[in-house]
């Protein structure tokens, strides 16, 4: 091995890459070079082609046509290994440690060679030198699922640095992290590659990172490069136009005035518990009125996640009750119709579909078993079914090669779209959505941001949990902050206070 | 793609394996393959063999292959055979006399319940204690089998039976007959038309979509509310009713009374076929005819060759082996054209 090429960062180079699927062309020619020492964005609409594109370079996808340069040498990639052979790493948006087991463990584990009998202690020591030599401090020992969002990600980064990455690929990082501890690991990633250790591309939906932290960036539009430059060059708006051409966004809905109404959904006492059997919801009670925007705000991991799963039927309530029209509710398939409670959970490919059908399978799970999808009650029409999806398909704008595509080869972002036309076609009088635009570019964001406030106008009663503050404050009639499991705080977006806010989210 | 090309390397590469196996004890491995195919398909009567062993295989396959698509693994489609075997029997004997057409579907029906109580009955564990249905399967199976012993050597006895404990013979008129023209008894029909009946449930009925939902990702299936423990222990015990069946095809067609022979290893080798079929209720139709030939072929390769009766046994053991050995390459094989999808970043 050439000691040269790995010291310090090297230039990459995508030459005209072109990948199809079935026929589907993702990527057309694309040409991306990033420079040595530099932060590259990559910019796209939901289904430009950027995870593939990235997929393409480190071996996960094999291109049809096009090849792949480090440092100027044209090298062929048939493998992720082959990719860390040559000094690349990805972070992926999902985690991708083992929760259970601890940093050290997680990052020795992860080498190419392990030995077959470790020496922990000595593998300690090492890593702890090798920690200090990194900007990025993370807690070895502790379990990874004992972890802050920003802590996991960051020991995502630090575990492609220890397998030697110099050059560094990431797809939405930031998409589960708040917008400090986002700056903060942008900072960090950034101050290493003006050192010259990193050369980085990185994947993202968010202008402002791009415009603080990146040197370059490029564009992808339809499986297309349209623009490609220093960051300098552009403003949010140009890139906007890059992105999406002339298409039209949607504005902010407007908020209908709505009368103060009956309470639609009531939770009260209730407790549940997380994966391992520790209490994560402890107490919590809640009102939402119809046509009433009620916010959740907190740090991820107070036992959100958690309330909306038993919300959305996902988890058994430990205690309390829930009540919906005044009436029990446990989530069941006839309460769900009779009382029209729809959900957007988080994370939709793992907690709303199923990943190996097809789009018109996922998007008829709230339907299949009604006219006309079935006849009878039981008797699939299939050809119903394919007919609805594809309504909907053009409704919503989601990006598939067909209704009978498997869902799982969507785009992140157009999973979400599909899940959304699935929950908010119809009639919602209850809608629970958590986080319901993580990792959707802009025009996506403000797309449905619009819905659910339709859904509101038209009387739904809506429970938003979210982690972006800013989303919360745009979108509620009313603001709670829950914190350890309980509600610590109510307010209203006029007379939100962030202070107080910020201090009830700390947990003070 | 790959999902037939896989099960078709491992299928080639286990008959590799044999090969060799068979060389080692001084048997040429061409002779071998070719008095397969010849005791298999070689002739119009190895054919009507085969196809008398694929029906009671089909039928436990399927006894895998229907939890299967709700993400179980049952493996015991053994006990539910002879479970079912015993009912018929039973009922057989207990309503002597009365017409064939009355007794003859109400032996079918004891049958199915009697698998459907079984497997159903793992089914039950895995969803209200949380007990693996693989591991409960399987020892419920070996309940079953130790319950037939117990009957036939006891209550069930019958005395005319001195050296292999039976039940009484059943009535002549209450026995399955063959289909006209062949030496094939109607079980291979009851077993096709399950397995077509099995793959319109699975594919084409509100049933088998909500189960899908379930095998495919169960959070999701309780986000549409779906009652997913009554989909989990209807959908099992109708996998046990389809292997209790196939016992009573077994005793109404070949035995004609329930003892030990009924434990013949269908329910065990069913299970390799549905894997073999990658739990596809169609494809396991050809795949039990396939390895219907392959124990039809047994007894030749004993007879000719001296090889041990054993020895299809071992072929099995090593088609089942490769066969999960390359359950790991779905999806990683790359052909030109179909690379892996990994998980959306
Ligand atoms: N394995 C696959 N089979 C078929 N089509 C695929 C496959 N992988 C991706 N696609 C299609 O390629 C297009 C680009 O997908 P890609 O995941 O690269 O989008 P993206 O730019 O990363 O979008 P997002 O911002 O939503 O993550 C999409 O239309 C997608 O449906
Ligand atoms: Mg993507």
């Amino acid at each position: 091995m050439n000691v040269m090429t790995w010291v310090g960062a090297p230039s990459l180079e995508a030459v005209a890459i072109t990948k199809r699927f079935d026929g589907f062309t993702a990527l057309d020619g694309v040409s991306l070079k990033v420079r040595p020492g530099t932060v590259h964005a990559l910019l796209g609409e939901n289904g430009a082609g950027k995870s593939t594109l990235v997929k393409c370079v480190m071996g996960f996808h094999r291109p049809d046509e096009g090849a792949v340069l480090v440092d100027d040498h044209e090298v062929v990639i048939g493998n992720p290994r082959a990719a860390q052979r040559h000094g690349l790493g990805m972070v992926y948006q999902h985690f991708t440690l083992v929760p259970r087991m601890t940093v050290l463990e997680n990052l020795v584990m992860a080498r190419a060679e392990v030995p077959a009998l470790i020496d922990w202690k000595a593998e300690r020591k090492e890593l702890a030198a090798f920690l200090r030599t990194m900007p990025f401090k993370v807690e070895l020992d502790a379990p990874v699922a004992t972890l802050a969002a920003g802590d996991k990600q960051k020991a995502e980064i630090v575990k492609q640095l220890y397998l030697q990455a110099r050059f560094l690929i990431l797809d939405e990082p930031t998409s589960v992290l708040t917008p400090d501890e986002a700056d903060e690991t942008l900072g960090l990633i950034r101050g290493m590659a003006e050192s010259g250790r990193l050369s980085v591309l990185i994947i993202t939906h968010k202008f402002r990172e791009v415009m603080a932290f990146a040197d370059d960036v490029s564009v992808l539009r339809r499986g297309r490069l349209v623009g490609s430059g220093p960051v300098g060059a552009h403003t949010p708006d140009t890139l906007a136009r890059l992105m999406i051409g002339d298409a039209a966004v949607a504005g902010p809905a407007a908020r209908a005035a709505t009368p103060r109404s009956e309470i639609r959904l009531e939770v009260s006492g209730l407790r549940a518990e997380d994966d391992t059997g520790t209490p994560a919801v402890g107490g919590v009670d809640l009102q939402v009125r119809a046509g009433e925007i009620v916010g959740v705000a907190g740090v991820s991991g107070n036992g959100q996640v958690e309330l909306v799963q038993v919300l959305a039927g996902q988890r058994p309530a430990s205690a309390g009750t829930v009540r919906v029209h005044g009436e029990p509710y446990a989530a069941t398939r006839a309460e769900m119709r009779r009382h029209k409670v729809f959900s957007l959970p988080e994370e939709p490919l793992k907690s709303a579909c199923v990943p190996g059908m097809s789009v018109a399978e996922n998007m008829a799970f709230r339907r299949f078993d009604q006219s006309p999808c079935a006849r009878g009650g039981w008797w699939l029409d299939t050809r119903a079914v394919r007919a609805a999806a594809q309504a909907l398909i053009e409704r919503y704008r989601v990006k598939t090669t067909g209704p009978d595509a498997p869902i799982g080869t969507l785009s992140g972002g157009n999973v979400q779209r599909a899940v959304l036309a699935r929950e908010l076609s119809g009639d919602v009088a209850v809608l629970i959505a958590a986080n319901p635009v993580f990792g959707l570019d802009f025009a996506a964001v403000a797309d449905i941001h619009a819905q659910i406030v339709e859904a509101r106008n038209r009387g739904a009663a809506v429970l938003l949990v979210s982690e972006d503050l800013d989303e919360l404050l745009e979108l509620s009639d009313r603001l709670v902050v829950m914190s350890r499991g309980a509600i610590v705080h109510e307010t209203t977006p006029v007379s939100a206070d962030l202070t107080v806010i910020g201090r009830c989210m700390a947990g003070h | 793609m790959t999902a037939i090309l896989v099960p078709v390397a491992a299928l080639a590469a286990s008959l590799a394996l044999f090969g060799a196996f068979v060389a080692l004890i001084g048997v040429s491995p061409l002779d071998v393959y070719q008095l397969m195919y010849t005791g298999a398909f070689g002739s119009w009567f190895s054919w009507q063999n085969t196809l008398t062993r694929a029906a009671p295989l089909i039928l436990t396959a399927l006894c895998t292959a229907l939890p299967a698509q709700l993400g179980l693994v049952v493996i015991g489609g053994e006990g539910a055979l002879v479970l079912g075997a015993l009912a018929a029997a039973a009922t057989g004997l207990a309503l002597e006399g009365a017409p064939a057409p009355v007794v003859v579907p109400a032996m079918g029906l004891a049958a199915m319940a009697a698998g459907a109580l079984l497997i159903g009955g793992a089914g039950a564990l895995r969803h209200g204690r949380g007990v693996n249905e693989t591991i409960s399967s399987l020892l419920l199976s070996y309940i079953a089998i130790a319950v037939l012993n117990h009957m036939v050597e006891g209550p069930l006895k019958d005395p005319a039976s001195l050296n292999k404990p039976s039940t009484a013979p059943l009535a002549d008129d209450y026995t399955i007959g063959t289909l006209p023209g062949m030496d094939v008894h109607w079980g291979l029909v009851v077993g096709v038309v399950c397995a077509l009946a099995a793959w319109v449930l699975m594919r084409r009925t509100t049933f088998g979509f909500a189960a899908r939902m379930v095998g495919g990702n169960p959070r999701a299936a309780r986000m549409a509310g779906l009652p997913v423990g009554r989909l989990l222990i209807v959908t099992t015990a109708l996998a046990g009713a389809m292997a209790g069946l196939a016992g009573m095809v077994e005793v109404a067609a070949v035995h004609g009374r329930a003892n030990a022979s009924l434990v013949a290893g269908y329910g065990s080798t069913g299970i390799l076929v549905a894997f073999l079929a990658r739990q596809n209720p169609l494809a396991v139709i050809p795949v039990a005819i396939l390895f219907g030939g392959i124990g039809a072929s047994g007894g030749l390769l004993q007879r000719r060759l001296g090889l041990p009766d054993a020895s299809v046994l071992v072929l099995q053991g090593i088609i089942f082996v490769t066969l999960l050995a390359s359950e790991g390459l779905h999806g990683r094989v790359r052909l030109p054209r179909l690379a892996k999808q990994p998980q959306e970043a």
